[in-house]
């Protein structure tokens, strides 16, 4: 698909809009949806063949030539000035793609054609990533019609790893009748969560009422809220297990909240209430979820889709496989004006919104601060894919496991996460499953070891490239259970960085967290950054059962 | 990869048009109604907001525009019912008018009762089985839609159970909806009581039952229905002997264990802690009936006196009955209200009656036939031979007859002896001794009990169980295990947090224990009656809503503790001994004066009392009291009595003499609220021997004071203080003189 020679590129027309926005991935498609719902005209073009960019799902085969096309290979950019002045009354910035993956790495364990057929499978780039039931994309996914194309499925259960000394999965207690079934809880354990649990509920139950004076018995105190929120669970009383489980099986905490080098990663413990009451509010907001979090039936890749179907529907323009080469800036005023396509054509638009997936230097004539700056504020996140037969647990298909920080390794600082979706999510052929692992770190090494350890505990890895993660796991045969076979997997690294710039607008790359709450929050105010004076989809759509949701002619598909 | 992109989602879009999220449930056989998919905040596990059940009874309201013309609507379709009701008209198109009314208003009652009409009179007239099942079938879908529409609608319900008992239709459909609607609303005991009713139709296994309750209670522990459901079927798989179920300890100790999952994950949630209730029940309460006290006791050596007047010290006072014919009582009691003491079932030897001549009498006073104390009376002739002492022996168990209300037998044949020696002087001073002195209740009047503690503990039957021992052994360790571990896994609950219904559990806990303690041989006796008393003072501190109910058990373990030795009963033994009275100079006073309590129990360790003083005390009842045979001399003033039928017991107290009720609130109260405890207060004890109207006509007051006519008719007191009571003006006075016959003293004045 990179073979861009041959391809003839249709003409576009018109030739100006509102609004053109580079790039399909979930940001790019949700401020195209809302910038054609708020009567924008909005062109939207990707270079690939396909939806999502790097939020696609894709088949084996191609996600692994997106992932080698996209391999950060090169040492370092040239430094030279790419404005080029072709003579047009435009200055012309080429852009140079940015590659986010790094240390690749694609191990087959059986032979590629008991694999087949590749096409059944839909491999997310961006994984482990869920939606919270009661959280703000799910909300928005309602709100801007986007739900009318999709369809999801709840993960059956949380695991967690590691606290119960003996190297079992513990599955996690994480609502009232689950701490009721758990058995491996003692019973004072089970009073002193649900206790907490209680506290929680009642916290924002009293701050719902008004703020009542009344009922402040019920509030936590404003001084706990803003102090750390281990020292608050030490207030509570709670044993390490039942802390293990609230911080980072149900807060899903990145970050080990003990260990004073990552002090600067303590939560608040109204970051974490937060949280929990998120999950709370999940569990049964939408009678078939069970659990508190949803996935979407094909794939993660599905949400752009949607979106830009959204943005259809009011009128936006689909062109896929179309390059972009260059942003036209006014000679003058060096504003932004337009992009050049592959094919030559230029375009014009008000505003240009981009994927994270481009370099571009502007003239050094523009401030500093306009040219686009990469901050490399989180490190980097390691993801993992296995392709495995059967089930890490035999009665469920779809769930979460987590390994909280020192659980694989004394070195692990970051929580990992797996999560195993099986082939009722039309991800992967019947009798195999999917599992994505991601593991935040400061280096590619270091993730991917996270990674390996973790995929060790779930499976014994028939070639051991490292030794030291795997001796600690290999007792686990003597209890009997059929492990799964891994029948395939691949690591990688993805760089984490914010772009920004002023003439250019930027989408946030994929984060390292498990859902897509911090991503929409950068992208609601990237949208509202570009038309301050747009709501994002001020009409729920209740009533839109119209359909003229048939993609545009203009569509090269 | 052309193929797919956005046009796969295509097709899946169309089906759902509203804006709501798709959830696709994996193992989604059934599609759910349309509205369950909404966003569904009130099936959220809101524990804090579980306290109600919170789905009020309710049909959902029609829009305000609409409403106009439905109610039109629905006025026709009545008219035309009622007339097609009234012509007897039971055609296709009369059936359908009654099936659009339910359908609108399920709640019409005699729409469905027409339709039983209706149905009745085709089916008589078809005999085509498949045409039956046809109009059947079509009833249960009105049932169905109706249900729908109000899914707690009784009457609805209701048609459905009839047309199932009609037989023809398979029940499978049934448990398909009613999953349906135990999704919609798990607790819905209407849902409940049908789903018993088709599993009994289908004679479903037990045990699958069971299996659903426990499903149901794994997805929401807060569903008192199911823990309801389930204690029924397991009273029954026990009761059955269902394999599996044999081992009936096994099986209520696995109970305990999940019954603790609720309980410790949510001291809050109610349905735990009553089914814990009652597998508590289940564990302490023998089913079948036991002895547990008798007068007299087994082994005792009594002194029958016929009357008062005696030299003091001659005769040891515990032992000595007074009678003025000869009039001797045999009181059996049990730990629950038994039925069928009779000739028949009790047999008693000794040299004066015949045994079958004895008649048993309930002593109870609702006239249900079954009471936990039973009464007869043996008579002695006045004979001078003081010497003799006669043999007196009761045998029971023998055959069976005592039940209980739930149809168990008393099973431990048994027996006990005691001896009653005569004594008597001669009839001249006997009737000058008739002219009795007034009692005084004033402190000064009693002495501390100085006498020997043997003639106390002879006639106290603490360990009335040795009569039969078989059935002792049944404390099993198993009990005791199981109540220990009980006690020691609530002290750790409630280390955790204060809980009212923890503190309440663990004292019916520890109570249980020292129950159950009892029935063991002395010695290993170690009660926790201090602790439980703090518990029920803490509760009633924390509990105000339920103060009175905390007194009264607070009151019941100050009465056990008073009770439970020889010792602690002796401390509350006076001998009366007032300056004036020579006459009851040997009377031994029992004296619970200023205890504050507000109910009376274990009264089976007070049937020898003769004259007993519960004055100052906070007393709004005396049940109980009626076992209390040899009663003589009661005092009851300054108490919290409301009113007359509070003092029904006393009815049953035929020895009594001496009653003081006054400064107690009776006639202060214009509603009087025993009414509301007992079903009818009273009223039983008119008619038979009483002709009311009679005495009505006579007398005005009669009709005002008709309850303490009916009270104190049959008693022969001498002495009677109603002062301080709202109710004791002239004309209640001028009553009571005429009721009483052999009244002395009214209030300290001599009458007549």
């Amino acid at each position: 698909m990179a073979d861009s020679e041959n391809v003839s590129y249709p003409s576009i027309d018109p030739s100006t809009f509102d609004l053109i926005v580079v790039g399909t991935g979930l940001p790019e498609s949700v401020i195209a949806a809302a910038a054609s719902a708020a009567g924008k005209s909005v062109l939207h073009l990707d270079a690939n063949p396909f939806y999502g960019s790097h939020f696609s799902s894709l088949t084996l085969d191609n996600f692994t030539s997106f992932l080698q096309s996209n391999c950060d290979t090169s040492s370092s950019s040239s430094m030279e000035d790419d404005t080029v002045n072709d003579g047009t009354e435009y200055n012309l910035v080429n852009l140079k793609p940015r590659r986010l993956y790094s240390d690749i790495e694609i191990s087959y364990l059986v032979s590629p054609e008991s694999l087949e057929p590749l096409r059944k499978f839909n491999l997310d780039l961006a994984g482990p990533r869920v939606l919270f039931c009661a959280d703000s994309v799910v909300d928005l996914i309602l709100k801007s019609g986007a739900s009318h194309c999709l369809e999801f499925k709840s993960i059956d259960a949380t695991f967690i790893y590691g606290i119960d000394g003996h190297g079992r999965l513990l599955s996690v207690p994480d609502t009232r009748a689950a701490i009721f079934k758990d058995r491996s809880l003692g019973l004072a354990e089970k009073n002193q969560l649900m206790r907490f649990f209680k506290l929680v509920q009642e916290h924002f139950g009293s701050e719902g009422a008004g703020g009542d004076r009344q009922e402040e018995s019920g509030r936590i105190s404003d001084e706990d809220l803003e102090s750390p929120f281990v020292e608050f669970l030490k207030k509570q009383r709670l044993p390490p297990k039942i802390k293990s489980i609230i911080l980072y099986a149900i807060a899903m905490a990145d970050y080990d909240q003990d260990s004073p080098e990552v002090s600067n990663n303590l939560l608040k413990t109204k970051d974490v209430v937060q949280s929990l009451a998120l999950y709370h509010s999940s569990v049964g907001r939408f009678q078939n979820a069970m659990g508190a979090m949803i996935y979407p039936i094909y794939g993660q890749g599905e949400l752009p889709q949607a979106f830009c179907r959204r943005a259809a529907v009011k009128g936006a323009l689909y062109v896929m496989r179309m390059p972009v080469t260059s942003v036209l800036l006014d000679k003058e005023s060096r504003h932004y004006k337009g992009v050049r396509l592959a094919s030559g054509q230029d375009l014009f638009s008000h505003e240009l919104v981009m994927d994270p997936c481009f370099t571009v230097r502007l003239p050094s004539l523009l401030s500093p601060s306009s040219n686009l700056q990469y901050e490399n504020t989180e490190g980097k996140v390691a993801r993992g894919i296995c392709i495995i037969r059967g089930s890490i647990n035999p009665d469920l298909s779809n769930l979460l496991v987590v390994f909280p920080p020192r659980s694989l390794c004394t070195e692990q600082v970051t929580s990992v996460r797996a999560l195993q979706l099986g082939s009722n999510m039309a991800v992967c052929p019947s009798g195999l499953s999917v599992l994505y692992l991601s593991a935040l770190c400061d280096d590619a090494a270091q993730g991917r070891e996270l990674l390996r350890a973790a995929m060790n505990v779930l499976f014994p890895l028939p070639i051991s490239k490292n030794s030291e993660s795997s001796t600690s796991v290999e007792t686990e045969g003597a209890e009997g259970e059929t492990k799964p076979i891994l029948m395939w997997n691949s690591i990688y690294v993805q760089e984490l960085s914010m772009g920004s710039s002023e003439a250019v607008n930027i989408c946030p790359m994929p984060d390292g967290t498990l859902d897509y709450r911090k991503l929409l929050e950068s992208t609601v105010k990237l949208f509202q950054k570009i038309y301050p004076e747009e709501e994002i989809f001020p009409h729920s759509v209740t009533e839109d059962t119209e359909d003229n949701g048939d993609l545009p002619s203009e569509m090269p598909e | 990869m052309e193929g797919r992109g956005v046009l796969k989602s295509e097709s899946l879009r169309r089906s759902y048009v509203t804006p709501v999220l798709c959830v696709v449930v994996v193992a989604a056989a059934a599609t759910p109604p349309p509205r369950s998919l909404c966003p569904s905040a009130p099936h959220r596990e809101s524990v804090a907001k579980e306290k109600m059940h919170g789905r009020p009874r309710k049909a959902p309201k029609p829009d305000d525009e609409a409403s106009a013309a439905k109610a039109a609507q629905l006025q026709t379709l009545q008219v035309q019912l009622l007339q097609n009701h009234h012509d007897k008209i039971y055609t296709k198109e009369a059936l359908e008018i009654c099936a659009k009314l339910v359908e609108v208003n399920p709640e019409h009652y005699t729409a469905w009762n027409y339709r039983k009409l209706a149905v009745e009179s085709i089916l008589r007239s078809e005999t085509d089985a498949d045409a039956i099942k046809a109009i059947l079938t079509q009833e249960l879908r009105v049932a169905e839609s109706a249900l729908r529409r109000n899914f707690k609608c009784y009457a609805a319900w209701y048609h459905r159970k009839w047309v199932l008992n009609k037989g023809f239709l398979s029940l499978d459909h049934e448990f398909r909806l009613l999953d349906q609607f135990q999704k919609l609303d798990s607790r819905n005991f209407h849902a409940w009581n049908y789903r018993r009713h088709v599993a009994a139709l289908k004679n479903l296994s037990l045990e699958e039952e069971l299996k659903f309750t426990t499903d149901m209670i794994d997805t929401n522990f807060s569903n008192y229905s199911a823990w309801h459901n389930r204690s029924v079927l397991l009273s029954d798989l026990l009761k059955q002997k269902v394999q599996g179920y044999s081992h009936r300890e096994k099986v209520l100790t696995e109970e305990y264990e999940l019954v603790h999952q609720a309980i410790f994950t949510d001291p809050d949630d109610q349905s735990g802690w009553f089914y814990h209730l009652w597998l508590l029940d289940q564990t302490v309460r023998p089913d079948s009936p036991v002895l547990t006290a008798s007068w007299p006791p087994e082994g005792s050596e009594l002194v029958l006196s016929f009357e008062h007047n005696l030299s003091g010290g001659l005769l040891s006072p515990f032992r000595t009955v007074y009678s003025d014919d000869g009039v001797f009582p045999i009181v059996l009691c049990f730990n629950q209200a038994v039925g069928g003491v009779n000739a028949s079932t009790v047999t008693i030897v000794y040299m004066f009656n015949k045994n079958e001549d004895l008649s048993w009498m309930p002593l109870s006073t609702d006239n249900s036939g079954s009471a936990q104390a039973w009464v007869t009376y043996l008579n002695f002739p006045d004979v001078k031979d003081l010497s003799q002492a006669y043999p007196v022996e009761v045998r029971f168990g023998h055959s069976q007859g005592i039940v209980t209300s739930s149809g168990c037998h008393y099973c431990c044949p048994s027996q006990f002896a005691f001896t009653v020696s005569l004594h008597s002087f001669n009839l001249e001073h006997s009737e000058v001794a008739s002219n009795v002195e007034m009692v005084v209740w004033k402190d000064d009047g009693f002495n501390a009990y100085g006498g020997p503690i043997m003639d106390l503990s002879s006639i106290v039957s603490f360990d009335q169980l040795k009569i039969d021992k078989e059935c002792l052994q049944k404390a099993s360790s198993w009990q005791s295990e199981t109540i220990s571990n009980e006690i020691a896994l609530f002290r750790e609950l409630l280390s955790e947090i204060d809980c009212k219904i923890g503190n309440l559990t663990l004292a019916r806990l520890l109570m249980a224990h020292d129950a159950m303690m009892s029935y063991q041989p002395s010695q290993q006796k170690k009660t926790h009656s201090k602790e439980v008393l703090d518990l029920f003072i803490g509760l009633m501190k924390m509990d105000p809503c339920h103060y009175r109910y905390y007194k009264d058990e607070h009151s019941l373990v100050l009465m056990e503790q008073v009770t439970s030795t020889s010792d602690s009963l002796v401390r509350h033994c006076c001998q009366y001994d007032h300056q004036i009275s020579s006459g009851l100079h040997n009377l031994i006073c029992f004296r619970l004066k200023n205890m504050s309590l507000s109910r009376i129990g274990f009264i089976e360790r007070l049937l020898w009392v003769q004259m007993l003083d519960l004055s100052h005390n906070e007393l709004r009842s005396i049940e109980g009291l009626e076992a209390m045979q040899l009663l003589s001399c009661l005092n009851l003033s300054n108490n919290k009595l409301r009113s007359l039928t509070a003092l029904e017991p006393l009815r049953l107290l035929k020895s009594l003499k001496v009653l003081d009720i006054s400064y107690n609130e009776i006639g202060a109260h214009s509603i009087d609220t025993t009414r509301y405890l007992c079903a009818s207060p009273l009223s039983h004890a008119v008619g038979t021997d009483w002709n009311i109207n009679e005495d009505v006509n006579n007398d005005d007051n009669v009709r005002k004071y008709w309850e303490a006519v009916v009270i104190f008719k049959g008693l022969h007191l001498t002495q009677l203080d109603v002062v301080g009571n709202a109710i004791a003006d002239e004309r209640f006075r001028l009553l009571l003189s005429k009721v009483l016959p052999c009244l002395k003293w009214l209030d300290g004045e001599v009458v007549h």
